[in-house]
């Protein structure tokens, strides 16, 4: 099975098989109604998440909202 | 017409398409914990709340995230770009914050709290960075309130740019300073509400007291934004009744028509009828 090596919240995550963002939130314990996805700089709409195929060496950003003024 | 302060019931704060009913608005910041943040934002009085965006903690100890501990169908969010230096990555943090509040079906998905920094020590604001990045959210259909200085010429430019609303700063974020130069804001009120007198203008960040949201709502503005002067009070929940009351208390006596200062005394009693013998 093909390697997949991601880069996410700028820490490296190296996984074998195919991943779709929204397999990797869910891999990753995420709550995906918290969290907005950009994939290598550009946002990923929600509605894309299951059919958004990651290949090797993508950067993901997942964002959520913290406490601020 | 007379009004006791609990029967006061204000006129609605109006910013781009949002309508708030109280004209403080809070952030959600700086608690020791979320208990305490959803205890404090409650005595408020506020409905309209800050958040900021970050890279989700992917190995969380307790495990919760803000949004297990708000409310979202009381409070219309405000998400900010707190931490953005460009307008670049401020424009980056506006959509992923849009993206999340349009998934919570929150009615703030629509709109930003702009905040372009110069510097991590003094947080004051890049009026360059700030004026590019409201141009290019407006554009992207974000209704934009930018933080900014209380440079009357900025702020003019920030309201031609688009900007919702323009909310000057009393003193540096979270200085607790107060309102350092009422002049200025003074000038920007007459700048914005220039032939359009519903602008709205928010006085936000460097709120220490709640005399000093009193001061800033006397002026004439039409709301405030906080965050650490309750967060980090010794108690944020009393601190936080005290500046829902001094809100309205600044309001009405905003609204209730102070009198001029003047150099010299003006006597309270008649002079008429005194007994006594008066100097000359």
């Amino acid at each position: 099975m093909a390697e997949l090596q991601l880069s996410v919240n700028g820490e490296t995550h190296s996984m074998s098989g195919e991943r779709t963002i929204a397999q990797l939130l869910g891999d990753l314990g995420v709550t995906a109604k918290h969290v907005a996805v950009e994939l290598n700089g550009e946002l990923v709409p929600r509605t894309q998440h299951a059919d958004q195929t990651l290949t090797n060496g993508d950067c993901l950003e997942i964002v959520t909202l913290v406490g601020g003024g | 017409m007379s009004t006791t302060l609990d029967q006061f019931v204000d006129t609605p704060l109006k910013v781009g398409s949002h309508s708030l009913s109280s004209r403080l608005i809070v952030g959600t910041g700086k608690y020791a914990t979320y208990e305490l943040m959803a205890d404090a934002l409650e005595r408020s009085g506020a409905d309209c709340i800050t958040v900021a965006v970050r890279r989700e903690r992917l190995i969380d100890s307790e495990g919760r995230n803000l949004l297990d501990a708000i409310d979202t169908s009381r409070y219309t969010l405000l998400p900010n770009t707190a931490g953005c230096f460009t307008a670049e990555d401020a424009v980056r943090v506006a959509r992923l914050g849009r993206e999340i509040l349009s998934g919570l079906e929150n009615p703030g998905a629509n709109w930003v709290k702009l905040e372009v920094l110069s510097d991590t020590r003094t947080l004051l604001p890049d009026p360059v960075e700030t004026v590019k990045a409201t141009e290019q959210l407006v554009a992207d259909g974000f209704e934009v309130l930018c933080y900014t200085s209380d440079d009357p010429v900025v702020a003019r430019r920030l309201k031609n740019a688009g900007a919702a609303s323009v909310m000057p700063a009393g003193s540096p974020i979270g200085s607790g300073q107060g309102i350092l130069n009422p002049n200025n804001i003074r000038i920007c009120l007459e700048y914005l509400k220039e032939g359009d007198p519903d602008y709205p203008v928010i006085v936000d960040a460097g709120v220490g007291a709640a005399s000093d949201v009193a001061g800033a709502m006397e002026l004439g503005v039409d709301g405030v934004l906080l965050n650490t002067a309750i967060a980090h009070a010794a108690d944020p929940l009393s601190m936080a009744e005290a500046m829902r009351h001094a809100l309205v208390a600044g309001r009405l006596s905003y609204l209730s028509g102070r009198i001029p200062k003047r150099l010299y005394a003006t006597a309270s009693s008649p002079e008429e009828g005194v007994i006594s013998i008066r100097p000359r």
